[in-house]
């Protein structure tokens, strides 16, 4: 690109972030409600100065360091705007409504030499469309890391130790355990046993859909790992069906305290903390 | 050379580990918990890990022998206050300490020996009471 371009394009600055402002205003897409006109307004003006900083500097090759400030500012908006909710299309567009400001400034500068218009506008292409890819790449890695998160949180979340009574925690397992889901529930018995020093924890596998002998293998992991602790571990909510497969895959439960419901398995605790539960007189009054 | 202190507790021996065993360290203690058991007549030995955060297969082991070995001299071994890392790294080495007894605390390791051993020797008296 000639100097006498990128000059121009600094001189009409004002110029053409109006013209790429209105297109992104005039675009049906628009998220009015996750960005604010001026928020909008001053990460255009932000980038546009970082991308002609970068052009005046004469080389047009994305690599080179002058256009490392430019990739940093877009990577941050493409970031934030995965996180705030926006459609991969109106982020990309955030870009290419750019190109079509600079390539109406140009036409207008250059209207009666029409090789170098087409030159101008073939590099500015070039730089803009690799700067779009730019922004594609880290919307889709900004979303990844949302996503990673919430997986995160789902298995924090979906694997809660309660402390049913004074020595006594439960956590009921709901969906499917797999190798990293147990790691999980493992850590957070312990760590909850430590914490609250409860003696017993019942471990409901109600909510299990089926087990395998991978699974099964994992849960007397956890009561060994409960037991070296120094606390005992009962299972509870064995279904009907979840007994016939463990009996078929050939898997040994015999030393460890299974029971059939969590009321079944509390009741168990009590009596091994010599706890007594009594129906009393009625003094209940709301 | 590093040793770990054997305290003697009326009739059990606590030992407190605050530093990572290593095998020479961790076979020390074994000889010298052995004589202490023999040379006291210990009925328990309560093993504190609570400072122990690195654990190996080899430590799991001697756990086990000092267990054994106290059986045979008729007292009860408990480890109490095993880090959730420990525990867990425990399991996934397949060593499940069968034969030791586990409590969470000191305090509940004193309770689980003084229920293993039964009846303490001054309680005699009570039991006698309870006859007449």
């Amino acid at each position: 690109m000639q100097s006498q371009t990128t000059s121009y394009l600094k001189k009409n600055k004002k110029y053409i972030l109006e013209a790429w402002m209105s297109n992104q205003l005039t675009d049906a897409t628009l998220r009015e409600d996750l960005i604010s006109n001026e928020e909008l307004h001053a990460q255009s003006e932000d980038l546009l100065d970082a991308l002609l900083k970068a052009l005046n500097s004469g080389t047009f090759n994305l690599e080179a360091d002058a256009y490392q400030p430019v990739i940093d500012l877009l990577s941050e908006i493409s970031i934030t705007r995965a996180r705030q909710g926006f459609s991969p299309r109106e982020t990309t567009l955030f870009v290419l409504s750019l190109k079509k400001a600079l390539q109406v400034a140009l036409q207008q500068e250059f209207k009666d030499n029409h090789q170098l218009l087409y030159q101008e506008v073939l590099e500015l292409n070039d730089i803009l469309d690799s700067l779009s890819i730019v922004t594609t790449e880290t919307f889709i890695k900004g979303r990844e890391e949302v996503i990673l998160r919430q997986t995160d949180e789902i298995s924090e979340i979906s694997t809660p130790v309660i402390r049913v009574w004074e020595g006594i925690l439960a956590l009921p397992i709901i969906g499917t355990l797999d190798s990293a889901r147990t790691q999980v529930v493992m850590e957070n018995l312990l760590e909850k046993i430590v914490e609250t020093s409860s003696r017993i924890a019942i471990l409901d596998i109600s909510g299990v859909p089926a087990v395998d002998s991978l699974v099964a293998q994992h849960l007397i992991k956890t009561v060994s790992a409960t037991r070296l602790m120094g606390a005992e571990c009962i299972i509870s909510g064995i279904r009907a069906e979840i007994a016939q497969t463990i009996v078929h895959l050939g898997i040994d439960l015999s030393n460890i305290y299974t029971k059939a419901s969590l009321a079944s398995a509390l009741k168990l605790a009590f009596s091994m903390l010599n706890i007594e539960v009594r129906r009393g007189e009625k003094k209940f009054v709301r | 050379m590093d040793r770990i202190p054997i305290l003697k507790m009326g009739e059990f021996l606590l030992v407190t580990i605050q530093v990572d065993l290593y095998d020479r360290l961790a076979l020390t203690l074994e000889s010298d918990l052995m004589n202490m058991v023999s040379r006291t007549e210990a009925r328990g030995v309560l093993i504190d890990i609570s400072a122990v955060s690195i654990v190996d297969s080899f430590m799991g082991r001697i756990l086990g022998n000092i267990a054994s070995m106290s059986k045979i001299m008729d007292a009860e071994t408990v480890v109490v206050g095993m880090q959730p890392a420990v525990a867990i790294t425990l399991v996934e080495l397949g060593l499940t300490l069968s034969g030791v007894h586990t409590a969470l605390d000191v305090e509940m390791g004193m309770e689980l020996l003084r229920e293993k051993i039964g009846p303490q020797p001054n309680d005699e008296e009570d039991l006698y009471d309870d006859i007449i």
